[in-house]
């Protein structure tokens, strides 16, 4: 039973984690058509953005508690400036190539973020665990948690909503669903494309950076982390389907899970599980879960 | 064909030759990139197909593993043997899995193959027999009973890779020019064609992950025992991420294509670490993104400009 | 005579879309039927099931009295059914030659060597000459992307004929060709299809084609057979001018006659 609920509880915390990721990945392809690798710099800009952030705050000797508003204003001032500077400056002369090609151009994204990274801040690890400790411990079921962990799921089930709310139920948000669907169409009955790409890409950059300001508490930050994330990020939204939403909750779900019961049960089959469970959804269904398998028609 | 075949093997003796003389670390560099050129090359044969594979790390590594983990197993050196198997033990399991790759086209065979590249890479990580995420070392390698040593040490694996390198051009310039190598192009430009003139995409798919797959086995396995160190690493996704990256560098145009991709790949790594150790990824991130913005076709195309007059 | 290709009660749906409904058509050899239907009456899913592109949601399909249902167009295709593209189906970024010579190295190799040459001399004197026979030889170099339309059919028609059909189903041949040069078109493979002997199946908008070509005509609406016999009997079936051609063009086809 005490194995069970751990289980549940690291694999739900570990998905809402992973559902911030990927929820930005999934956006900005299924608006853009652009699997972004630069995802996980994003991830490690928000990361680095915000432990340091709460450095500097928390060694000036204000209030613990506006460390977590320094963790959201790194994601947001880190996930826009990147965000605009690579879809203004770069990635709008790259529009319309090849889906693979967009897919290198972003990998070229990552390595040069790597190194403006590492340029900004050094190779050192950074920490910032008050945000995390402060918040203390919950006792369930003879297990402890930590309340940071807690408040993650929350954080991450409130963006859920942010976005569901904001694609379904506005008007900017209805019209971004037009471009999902069929961007030629929309382009055609005069919704400007070109804005919307852009406000797409600096959405998803934000959250990406906002999965690495909430996750640098809780870890030591350090060069490398952005590569790892990218491709966890990628099973996630491969099982789910590209482009969904909907499909990145689901398969953040049964990643955390999947991994959540390996690390319990298994601990050596960590990674393994994860692109097990990819091949596997993948195997049944190839569009993943959530995509229509479309037939082209002649 | 007999032309060019010549000129491969001529140029192959003159690479043999020219070992002969060249300071150590330039034959260790070589040899590392004509085993990942092989590896390329493989790429090569899919991406006329209109399909990038993320993965070939899997038997690019599996390779390597194989001849590490053979060398001891069976307590052989010989070179020759071990690479045998690498390439036997990547064609097999590419048979398994190549079968449900088949299906997939564009983003999804690419992460489809990431995906699989990354399970050998979490397996390897994890398992100790193998020393875990740190790898272990190869055994200097035996070719007919002899083991190179000192100066002369890295020339074997050098010789090795030559002559796989000139093997597997001939066989690729080749292939290129015969009706399965069209059918590549074929299969890139309409699948719905291809299948009502009679030919199973498929099949055309699945028999060029077998070639490539074993072309990565094979610079695998040359890179275990040049490098004499093999690691996870060769499994992860960055590792592929560099064979896209040569594919698009050398341009895959043509068989020459990879190898230069690679050789210029290494000297650039190389000579970026030495220059500036903290930016060299960012110098070939820029790279690339100069050979997609104004190269599209790689670095061979400049030469066929020159050559034959072609234009960008 | 003897039916070549019948099919009997096919049906397909997509979703709540009815494409094909209870369709019996009969083929016998040596004829040239003409078929007509306004834009998603059915035509080219009718074809699709045909050559295995799609599944029919019911139905048979029998070719020569044996059913070719479920199996995939290659081998429909061996067995004898081919056909064209409403939009031509052709490899674009590649030269004629080359969409040539890749149609015969496929056909002539059950399995692909990997090795050995196409482009031999051989080779390219076969595809020259059927170029030729189609006379689009000059345009052998180019690229298809910078074709005009009317080659792009006709190549894309020649390669549906290489395996010498027994039927050939062709979908639009003349869709986005100039009126002028329907004709000659049309002519080039009319040419071709009495040479091999093969029924043709040929969908059509333009009555004046149909008047000239077929021996028979079918028309389609909402996925159903409207009317089927002698070009005359559908052209004036009630029915037909209401709902398929409309009551303009009933007054164009008698003047097409006449001047035909
Ligand atoms: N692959 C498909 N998916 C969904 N609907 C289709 C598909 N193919 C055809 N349809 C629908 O079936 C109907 C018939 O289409 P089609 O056979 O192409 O008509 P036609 O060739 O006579 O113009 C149309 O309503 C069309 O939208
Ligand atoms: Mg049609």
């Amino acid at each position: 039973m005490k194995l069970v609920i751990a289980m549940l509880m690291d694999g739900v915390i570990y998905a809402s984690w992973l559902f911030v990721i990927a929820a930005g990945l999934t956006l900005i392809y299924g608006v853009m058509r652009i699997l972004n690798m630069a995802h996980g710099s994003f991830y490690a800009i928000g990361a680095y953005g915000g432990a340091s952030l709460v450095g500097f705050y928390l060694a000036g000797g204000y209030p613990p508690w506006g460390a977590y508003f320094m963790l959201l204003g790194a994601a947001l001032i880190g996930g826009t400036i990147v965000g605009l500077l690579i879809e203004r400056g770069l990635l709008r002369m790259m529009y319309g190539r090849d889906e693979v090609v967009m897919i290198l151009v972003t990998y070229a994204i990552l390595l040069i973020l790597e190194d403006v990274i590492k340029l900004i801040w050094g190779v050192d690890a950074y920490f910032a665990y008050q945000p995390y400790t402060l918040l203390g411990r919950t006792k369930l079921a003879g297990l402890s948690f930590a309340n940071y962990d807690i408040l993650l799921i929350f954080v991450s089930a409130l963006i859920c909503f942010v976005l569901w709310w904001g694609l379904n139920r506005t008007r900017k948000g209805k019209l971004l669903q037009a471009v999902i669907h069929d961007r030629d169409t929309a382009a055609f009955l005069g919704i400007n494309v070109t804005r919307m790409f852009t406000v797409t890409f600096v959405i998803g950059a934000v959250l990406g950076a906002l999965a690495g300001a909430l996750t640098a508490p809780g870890i030591s930050v350090m060069p490398g982390i952005g590569v790892e994330v990218i491709i966890l990020a990628f099973a996630v939204v491969v099982i789910g389907g590209l482009g969904s939403v909907g499909g990145a909750l689901l398969g953040a779900l049964i990643v955390g899970l999947a991994r959540s019961a390996a690390v319990h049960l298994y601990p050596d089959a960590e990674l393994f599980v994860i692109y097990g469970v990819m091949g596997l959804v993948l195997a049944f269904r190839p569009q993943g879960l959530f995509a229509i398998a479309t037939a082209r028609k002649i | 064909m007999k032309y060019a075949t010549t000129m491969i093997i001529g140029a192959g003796i003159a690479l043999l030759a020219a070992g002969l003389f060249m300071p150590g670390w330039l034959t260790f560099l070589l040899t590392l990139a004509f085993a990942k050129g092989l590896v390329v090359m493989g790429l090569l044969l899919l991406m006329r197909a209109g399909l990038v594979s993320f993965g070939q790390g899997l038997y690019y590594c599996l390779g390597a593993y194989c001849v590490g983990i053979a060398g001891d197993y069976f307590e052989t050196q010989n070179a020759l043997l071990l690479i045998l198997l690498a390439v036997v033990v990547c064609v097999a399991l590419a048979a398994v899995i190549g079968l449900l790759l088949c299906r997939y086209r564009d983003i999804f065979f690419a992460m489809f193959s990431m995906a699989f590249s990354m399970i050998l890479y979490g397996v390897l990580v994890k398992s100790s027999a193998f020393g875990s995420s740190d790898g272990f070392n190869v055994k200097p390698p035996l070719l007919f009973g002899w083991t190179p040593t000192g100066e002369s040490g890295p020339f074997l694996a050098y010789g090795l890779a030559v002559v796989a390198l000139v093997g597997v051009g001939i066989f690729v310039w080749r292939y290129l020019r015969s009706p399965m190598g069209y059918a590549g192009e074929a299969v890139r430009e309409n699948e719905i064609r291809v299948e009502y003139l009679g030919a199973s995409v498929r099949r055309i798919i699945y028999t060029k992950y077998l070639l490539a797959a074993a072309m990565a086995g094979l610079g695998g396995g040359i890179t275990a025992l040049a490098a004499g160190h093999i690691d996870p690493e060769m499994a992860y996704w960055t590792t592929s991420g560099e064979f896209v990256f040569i594919a698009l560098m050398g341009g895959v145009g043509h068989a020459a294509g990879p190898v230069i991709g690679a050789v210029l790949f290494e000297l650039l790594r190389t000579y970026a670490f030495q220059i500036s150790p903290y930016t060299w990824q960012m110098i070939l991130g820029i790279s690339l993104l100069v050979i997609i913005l104004y190269l599209p076709k790689g670095v061979w195309s400049l030469v066929e400009r020159v050559t034959k007059g072609k234009p960008l | 005579m003897s039916a070549l290709l019948e099919t009997r009660s096919l049906a397909r749906n997509f979703g709540a879309v009815t494409a094909a409904a209870d369709i019996d058509v009969t083929i016998n050899a040596g004829e040239i039927v003409g078929v007509i239907g306004s834009n998603g009456a059915g035509k080219t899913t009718f074809i699709n099931m045909v050559t295995g592109y799609l599944a029919p949601s019911s139905g048979e399909i029998l070719f020569k009295g044996k059913s070719i249902v479920g199996k995939n167009p290659r081998q429909v295709m061996r067995a004898g059914i081919c056909r064209s593209f409403q939009v031509a189906q052709l490899f674009p970024e590649l030269t004629v030659l080359d969409n040539v010579l890749i149609a015969y190295g496929i056909m002539k190799h059950k399995i692909l060597p990997l090795m050995s040459p196409l482009a031999t001399k051989a080779n390219i004197q076969q595809a020259e000459q059927l170029l030729e026979e189609y006379g689009i030889t000059s345009y052998m170099a180019e690229t298809v992307v910078t074709l005009p339309q009317g080659v792009r059919k006709l190549l894309d028609i020649a390669l549906a004929m290489l395996r010498k059909p027994e039927i050939l189903l062709l979908d639009e041949p003349t869709s986005g060709v100039a009126i002028d040069d329907k004709f000659d078109l049309m002519d080039t493979v009319m040419r071709a299809v009495r040479k091999s002997g093969a029924a043709v199946l040929f969908v059509e908008h333009d009555m004046e084609v149909i008047a000239r070509y077929s021996t028979r005509l079918i028309a389609f609406y909402d996925g159903r057979v409207l009317a089927d016999g002698a070009v005359s009997d559908v052209m004036n079936d009630e029915k037909v001018k209401e709902l398929v051609t409309g009551h303009h063009l009933d007054i164009d086809y008698e003047q097409e006659v006449q001047h035909a």
